[in-house]
Order: structure tokens, then sequence, then C-alpha cells
């Protein structure tokens, strides 16, 4: 960042921390970017004339005369056509090794859109895995996280869904991403060959974490900018927030706020909150869709992160290895996406609804027959056509390798039914019984 | 003249504002920044600082910008014009802003001030009158929305003059009353009150004992909520709390609805905004949202304006229940309300209560429950709020702060279950953890027996101990094996079954299921206690587990038909021929 002609340069920092530093300055603003000793930081606390500034690199070898220079702006993208195809730090700098953008430089972190502008979202985003498009069907203009243990292939299954979506543009933010993970990326949108309608906004982990929180906003000032000046349908992914969240903490920690539930600061909702959001069918034909990423700890989702984020987004989809087929599947039980009954049965066919929910029961009834197993009890037939059902169905429709239209699913699901079961133990609707039973 | 004061501080949306002359706790300031003015709420005053919380973002607000105080709390606006309108948490009409995006510091009123009412006195000169009584009424979307005396003045008054009947706009003056001292008052259609004060214009508050219809068979026939009752929902996200108040917001038998969206999906309250304009009331025929008001606070939207929207909906649910209405008010969810409490509670730096809540987090949600209720007006007419809040428990947990403040102070209690919902069994309320304390006030035995019939509670209560010893029976067979138990005992359990799958599971989704009026539940309890009541003869439990699924089915089956249709007839008459195959 060069300094201007005439720009104040302050140089007494009455204290450090490890991630903030406090100057006495006038005339500071809210939120106002400033770089201490060339570092970028930004305003977080005013009190008088003291001004807490949050140094976004960690304050390492920061000394009491550093030189502060207020910039007089909140963090700001410089935006165009140009973003497509590169990659960028969280400054929103190249880091491909690519010229520099030229183009608008807008705020990020802007305002919302006032909910009676906005559109009800209504088009589908086929995935081809029927964990997704079957039973938690995902619609454009929606926010949904993946809630996965740290060992699951969430970052693949995130890519997948990626290239197999219809988007105008991609938009990665990732958080706090191994440099292997980076790579992989890049690597899978350079073979698939569509780079250059991808946006890549990445914090790798070897990069400091408080820089983590600037990922976010600048995904989604670049995703508005495509999704509201250019009409385009934008998908963003976001991984991880949970490393997104702890990033919060620290900062909140460092500056001696009174922690709130789990260490997380009392202001996690909002602060998820204005990210999620973010996620919009805008009555012009754009839209911003948000699947992103929250790593759980052992399963808990008690924790505060993926409870506030289970408040703010339409649905979850848990990704779980099923024993009986070796597999990675989407949990039926525990994943759900709100915003599917938008679509199913309306942009897909009529039966979808009634065969989701009877494959899903009589999942459960397996689950139940397992139980019973496990306890040593004798099965019933029912019980053990129901535990043939829960392989089949996991095997040719639920792991996250099958890729088939919504079609075929609700077909091969009708004849696992057929398969192993008599028309009453379904429970459908007689007119769609009549239709696709046997077919 | 007002207090002025000058931004010392600034923590996010906290600020820290020297003041010049007296403030008061809750008082409401504006903050001037650039281009535009940010509304502010007093929340702690210590000496000269006053800290207020700002409804809207602070971003590049300076230090020593000026702020003026308002010299009164928060209020709302209130007066004909407001049902269907979608208004925000601090009432602002969010379609009269324009833009996609909101914009900051743009406040907008909430009524319409050159439509013109057709008005009709009810008071006339020479009448004693006092706060709430009805001078006069305008027709609102069919609504007799009643013009009162301001609920701020206290004493009795006269009339001295009213309005003929005829056509006026909200600002017009249509009454002039006196007091005893002879100064004189002129009233408009208009008036404000602060929202964190209940309005209490009202003779009495007795217990509420009429039955509020809402086409839901597990709350009308097993856990009824009553005019004037409070209920809560709490879940785990994903167990179908929203669908569940959508459909009580929907089909409930109420003058007025009003949808608090508190901390809301945006995406979530656009359905109610896509939604309600084409639905009818299944009530009236009319559209749903001419009786509705929405009062909408997406997640996204300042916390300090997340919590008042709770507080703009009750206050405005109390203005239409002092006109003599029935009123249904839906906060989703109390929880994020909850939530803002605790936000702004650790922005001043409070010590922490449990789960970091606020130490008065139960005062604060018992205090707002008591402001539902059923009320008798000094007029002698009856009105009522009925209010059910969603509370959402961290990963279901039950034991969490909010969950139990709740439980103390609401009389119905639908607990949604993650294993129900796993199992797509929808609604997923737990139908043995949930009650009704209206059940045990004998005003509304009474009233429901004759509403319904004379052993209505005595066959509710009688199914209810089915399927208690039904899920007594699934917890035996797990442990003993299906073998193990007598096939009396499947027998019971599936009898708890069939009244599961036909009378506590609908589909919200289905044209037909989705309302089920109560002369039809009334119909269907009996036809399935009589299922349940019949002794029957099986060889082995395999046997009866394959009969109860085709009962099931049937009864399924005549959910989704027309009420006494053909095809509800046809399913019957199977019924009947295949309960006499194995009837002793």
């Amino acid at each position: 960042m060069a300094t201007k002609a005439f720009q104040k340069i302050y140089t007494k920092i009455t204290q450090v921390t490890k991630a903030t530093c406090t100057l006495k300055a006038a005339g500071v603003g809210n939120e106002e970017l400033a770089t201490v000793n060339g570092k970028l930081a930004q305003v977080v606390k005013i009190m008088g004339d003291e001004i807490t500034l949050q140094v976004f690199e960690g304050t390492e070898g920061i000394p009491t005369n550093a030189e502060v220079i207020f910039l007089g702006k909140a963090p700001t993208l410089k935006v165009s056509e140009q973003l497509a195809g590169r990659f960028f730090n969280a400054f929103g700098e190249p880091i491909d090794g690519g010229p520099e953008i030229e183009g608008e430089d807008r705020e990020i972190g802007g305002p919302s859109v006032n909910p009676v502008r906005r559109l009800q979202p209504s088009e589908l985003i086929a995935t081809g895995i029927a964990g997704i498009d079957l039973n938690n069907s995902l619609v454009s203009g929606q926010k949904i996280p993946f809630f996965a243990d740290p060992d699951q292939p969430f970052n693949q299954v995130m890519a997948n869904v990626a290239l197999r979506a219809k988007a105008d543009k991609i938009i990665l933010g990732g958080m706090g991403l191994t440099n292997d993970d980076y790579l992989y990326f890049k690597n899978v949108f350079n073979n698939a060959g569509v780079l250059d309608r991808i946006v890549s906004f990445v914090n790798t982990t070897e990069n400091p974490p408080v820089e983590r929180l600037l990922i976010p906003d600048m995904v989604l000032t670049a995703a508005e900018y495509f999704a509201v000046d250019h009409n385009q349908k934008v998908l963003v992914l976001l991984t991880d927030m949970t490393l997104y969240a702890d990033a919060l903490s620290i900062v909140s920690n460092r500056m001696d706020q009174i922690p709130s539930k789990d260490s997380m600061p009392g202001s996690l909702y909002s602060d998820l909150a204005k990210i999620y959001e973010k996620a919009v069918q805008f009555p012009a034909g754009g839209s911003i869709t948000i699947i992103a990423v929250t790593t759980l700890s052992g399963g808990d989702i008690t924790n505060a992160v993926p409870d506030n984020t289970g408040y703010i987004t339409e649905g979850q989809l848990f990704l779980r290895r099923d024993s009986d087929i070796g597999k990675v599947i989407v949990d039926p039980f525990r994943s759900l996406s709100r915003l599917k009954q938008l679509v199913i049965g309306k942009k897909t066919r009529e039966d979808h609804p009634q065969v989701m929910n009877a494959a899903v029961r009589l999942y459960a009834d397996a689950a139940n027959a397992k139980t019973k197993l496990e306890n040593g009890f004798d099965l019933t037939n029912y019980d053990e056509r129901a535990l043939s059902f829960a392989k089949d169905y996991s095997e040719t429709i639920l792991a996250i390798d099958v890729n088939i239209g919504t079609e075929e699913m609700l077909n091969e699901t009708w004849k696992l039914f057929s398969r192993y079961f008599r028309v009453e133990e379904v429970n459908i609707k007689q007119e769609f019984v009549g239709k696709y039973w046997n077919q | 003249m007002s207090t002025t004061g000058k931004v010392k501080g600034i923590i996010s949306n906290l600020v820290i504002v020297e003041v010049d002359g007296p403030v008061s706790q809750n008082e409401i300031c504006y903050i001037e920044t650039g281009d535009a003015k940010l509304m502010a709420e007093v929340i702690k005053i210590i000496g000269v600082n006053a800290y207020v919380q700002v409804f809207e973002s602070t971003r590049g607000l300076t230090v020593g910008s000026n702020v003026e105080f308002a010299g009164h709390m928060l209020e709302v606006t209130l007066g004909p014009g407001l049902l269907s309108r979608n208004l925000d948490g601090l009432e602002n009409d969010l379609d009269k802003m324009e833009g996609v995006f909101l914009r900051r510091g743009e406040y907008t009123f909430p009524l319409d001030e050159n439509k013109l009412w057709d008005f009709k006195p009810l008071a006339k000169a020479g009448d004693t009158v006092e706060a709430g009584s009805w001078l006069g009424e305008v027709d609102e979307n069919a609504q007799s929305h009643k013009i009162m005396v301001p609920f701020v003045i206290e004493g009795s008054y006269t009339v001295k003059s009213i309005a003929k009947e005829g056509q006026y706009k909200i600002f017009d003056t249509i009454a002039v009353i006196v007091d005893a001292q002879g100064k004189e008052l002129q009233i408009n259609m208009v008036q404000k009150w602060p929202v964190k004060k209940a309005i209490t214009c009202y003779k009495e508050k007795p217990r509420p004992y009429r039955l509020l219809e809402t086409g839901v068979r597990i709350i009308d026939t097993a856990n009824p909520i009553v005019e004037g009752g409070t209920g809560f929902i709490p879940g785990p996200f994903g167990t179908g709390k929203t669908v569940l108040q959508h459909a009580i917001s929907k089909q409930a038998d109420a003058n007025i609805v009003i949808m608090a969206a508190c901390g809301e999906r945006a995406n979530e309250v656009v359905e109610i905004f896509v939604e309600f304009p084409e639905l009818e009331d299944p009530h009236t025929g009319r559209k749903l949202m001419e009786r509705t008001i929405i009062v909408a606070n997406t997640s996204n939207m300042p916390v300090a304006a997340r919590e008042a929207s709770v507080y703009t909906a009750m206050t405005i649910a109390e203005y239409y229940r002092s006109m003599g209405l029935k009123v249904v008010l839906m906060a989703d969810s109390t929880s994020r309300w909850a939530q803002a409490l605790r936000e702004m509670s650790n922005r001043l730096e409070e010590l922490p209560g449990p789960d970091a809540f606020p130490m008065d987090l139960s005062a604060i949600i018992a205090n707002f429950y008591a402001r539902a209720g059923f009320v008798h007006l000094n007029n002698g007419a009856t009105g009522s709020i009925t209010f059910i809040g969603t509370v959402s428990p961290a990963g279901g947990n039950l034991k969490e702060p909010v969950t139990e403040s709740t439980k103390k102070v609401a009389r119905c209690f639908y607990a949604l279950e993650q294993r129900r919902a796993d199992s797509k069994r929808y609604p997923a309320v737990n139908p043995i953890e949930s009650y009704s304390k209206y059940i045990e006030y004998p005003e509304f035995e009474e009233y429901i027996s004759t509403l319904i019939a004379p052993d209505w509670i005595a066959k509710v209560n009688e199914m209810k101990t089915l399927l208690q010893r039904g899920k007594e029976i699934q917890e035996q067979i797990n442990i003993l094996g299906d073998d193990s138990v007598p096939i009396d005992y499947h027998v019971t359990f599936w009898k708890s079954e069939l009244i599961d799958f036909v009378i506590l599971q609908q589909d919200a989704f289905d044209k037909i299921d989705a309302v089920c009026p109560i002369e039809r539940q009334n119909f269907m309890l009996n036809l399935i206690m009589d299922v349940c009541r019949a002794d029957y003869q099986f060889n082995n439990f395999v046997d009866v587990m394959d009969y109860f699924k085709r009962i099931i089915n049937i009864g399924k089956q005549m959910n989704y038909a027309e009420f006494q249709s053909d095809d509800f007839k046809k399913y019957i008459q199977q019924l009947n021929e295949l309960l006499a195959e194995h009837q002793v």
C-alpha cells in the first residue's frame, strides 16, 4: 500500500497485543483501513481518541514507533470481468503471478438485500449425487453447509458439485485451506477446463489466521458484482467456515472481550448471518448460491459454530461413511435442504416428494432392524427385507460416487420398492403407485 | 430543549455518547453520520455517558458525531392500514424502500397518509370515554378497525364532538374529547405506543378457554391451544418448526395473524411474502394476506433491530386485540431473539449467566409471554392474542436456558423430535412429551364438550394412554425381542402405530391433508378409536404387523381424500371389510 502526499503519519502506539494495536488519533471512522508499518489493519474499536486496530497479519515485530497511516476507507475489492479465472489472497491481490486487476473499487461487506425485493428461489441445482438431488435438492439462491468431520471428503464433493452445477461463475473462498487442498481445487478446475469461470480467494494455513476474516466478504463482493451487474448465476464455495469462526474468536480474545458460548464472540450469529444471507435470487435473474463447509469436532453439532450455522442456513448436508457398502454417503437422516419443497414435484417429476419420504422412512425401518440384530434378536421377514433394501439403496442411490439424473434416481428407487416391499408397506399415494409401481 | 450529545466511543454497534442533559433508559436517539441519521436506543447510562445500541451498521462513524435524543422510547405507529404490510423490526414499510439493497438510515412511514377510509362513528357527543374506548370504525380488509381513544391518556373524558359518517384520511380529526378541567384533545386515526410497554386498556384478563382451531390434528385433537393461549415449539433445526408454524398461521381461525420473523432466514421470509398473497383463508375464502401483517427482520439485519422486532409485533397485536379481535402472533424464532439479547449483553460486558445468556433472560421471556391473553374489554367485548413462539435449542437439548425459561411460562408445549423427523413422521411433534395445560381447565372441558362431543376429552386421553402403552411395548420389544412378548402386546403396539400414522401424522404439503377441520378430526378420532377398542385374533406377530399396515394404508388414503367424498366412503367400506377379517 503506497502512501499518498499529505497523509498524517502516526508513530506513537500505546498498546500492542498479538492481533491488535492501539494509538491516539483523530477523525478516524469505524471499520476504516490503516497500515501499520505497511501491514494492513482495520479499526475495530474507538474510545475517545484511542483507536484500536486489528492487524491482519498479526503484530509480530511491530514497534511502538511503527508508522500508522489511516486510509480513509473500509476494505475494498477491485471488480471487473478481469476477476474471472484468477486467484487472489485475502486482500484481493493476485497470487497467480498475473497482472493487477483494473476495475471499480468496491467496499466489501455491503448492505443487505431488502427481503421484499428478493425473488423466491425456484431453480433446481442438479449435482448428480442422489443424496443431494433426490433427498435434499439444492435450489439456486440457497445457502447450505456440509457438516463434516475433518477426515471426510467434503472438498472433493464440493468440487464435484461445483463442476456439475450449471453456474456462470464459481467463486471459491478458501479459509485456512491446506496448500494441498488449494492445489487440489486448482487442478480439478484446470483439468475440467473451467478455470475461466472460476474466481478464487485463498488464505492457506501458511497465511496468518486473522486474514481469513476478509475472505468471505471479498468472495461475496465479487459474487454480487457478477450477480447484480451481469445478472449471472453465481455459485459460492466457502471452506472451511469453522476456521473463519476460529479467527473471530482469536480476535475477540485478544481484544479482551468476554467470551460467549464455546469461547466464540457474542456476535457470532450476526457475523455468520452477514455472510450467509448474501445468498439470494435477484429479481433481474442473477443469483448467489452458497455452499459452505463447517467442520465438526467428533460430529458435535451443539458447538456454537454448527449450531449458529444451522439457524442461519437453509439446511445442512452430512457425509457419513456407510460400513455396509464401504462408501461415503449423504446421510439421509441428518441432512436437510429446506428449500427443496420449492422444486421437488414441481421442477422434478410429480412423484418425487412421496418417493423421497417413503425411501427414507423405509431406511429408518432398516436402522431399527439393525439395532435389533446388534442386540441379538431374531429378525422378522420384514426386517430382513428392509435391511436388503437399505443396502441396495445406499449402494445404487446414496453413495456419492453415483452420478445420475433425478428421473433415473426416482425410477431406481421405485424398482427397489417393488423388489423388497408390498404396495401397502410403502405408503405412497395411490395415483403414483398406479403409475410407477413395477414400471 | 431536548438533549443532544456527541459520539465518544464505538465498538461495533454499541456507541457511547456523551450527553448534555437528561436521558432515559431505552430512549431513542439519532446519530448523524455523513449521508444518514442512524437510529439507536439507550441501553445503559453511566454518568454523562449513554450507551446506545445502533439499529444499523456503524461503518465510517467517527468520534465527535452529533447525536439528537428523541425524548421517547422506541414507538410504533398504530392506525388503519397496517394489515397486509411487510414491515421490518422497527416498523418501516419495506415495500416503500426503493432499490434492491437496504439503505442505511432510510426510515419509511408504515401507513398511507392519503388513503380515504369510510369512517362510521360508534360514540356520540356526551359519551364518557377512557383510553381504548371505541370512537368509531373503518373497514380494513373486511375487519372492523376501531378508532380508539389513545392508549396513553389517563382518566375519563367526555366526547365533545365526533365526525359524521364519511371518508377521512388518517390524520383528519375524527373526534374532540374534553377532560374534567375542560381541556380539549383532538383525535385522529393514528396513535403511537412504546413497544416495550404492554397495552393494558382492558377490564380483566380471565383464563382463556375457547379452542383455537388450527386444522393440525396433533394440535387440535391431542394438545389444543386456546384463543389467548400461549404455546411454544422447540426443536432442533430441521425438525419442521417453520413448516408447522406456517401451517398454523395459514389455517388458524383468527381475525388477524401477525408473523414476527425474528432474525429469520430471508428466503423463508420470502416464502411468506410469495405464498400468502396467493393463499385463501380457509375460514373466510378471502386472501390470507388481507388479515396478515409480517414483521420481517432477516438474520443479517442489525442485531438491535432483531431484538426490537418481537416487541413491535406484540404491540401491533395488542392494538388489534383492543378492537375486540382474535389475533394470532407467531414468532420465529425466540431463540434468535434471545441470541440478540446475549449479543448485546456480551457487548456491554455484563457477567454472563448460563450458556452466556444474560442473567435476566427468563424474566424477559416470562414478561413477554405474559402480554398474550384473552381479555374482556371495558365495553364488554372480548379480544385475544394467542402467542406461539418457536425455540431452536442447540443440538436439540431441551435443557438449555431459552427452552427452560419458555417452558415455565408457555402453557402448550409442542416438542419436535429429531427421531420422529428422521423417520419422516411429520409433524415431528412428540405425542408423549408434548402437552397442553388447557385440557386441565374445567372451563375448557365444558366448552369443548359442547363444541365437539361430551366424551371428547375422555377419548383423547384414552388415545394418549394407548400411545404411551405402545411406546412402552416398543421398548420391551427392543429389550426382549419380538418373540418374547405376547401377541396381545404386538396388537396394542400396532394400535398405537395406527393412531400415529392416521391421526398424528399429517402431510402439510398435500392440498387436502394440510387442513383438517375439527369436524373431520372428530370423525377420524372416533373411527380410529373404534378400531383400537375392538379385540382381534391372530396366530403370530407377523400377521399383526401385516394386518395393521393394511389398515394404516387405508387410513392414510382417507386423509388424502376429500372428506365424505365417494373415495373417502370407498375407503371406509374397505376398512370395514378388513376389520371383519380378524375382529373377534
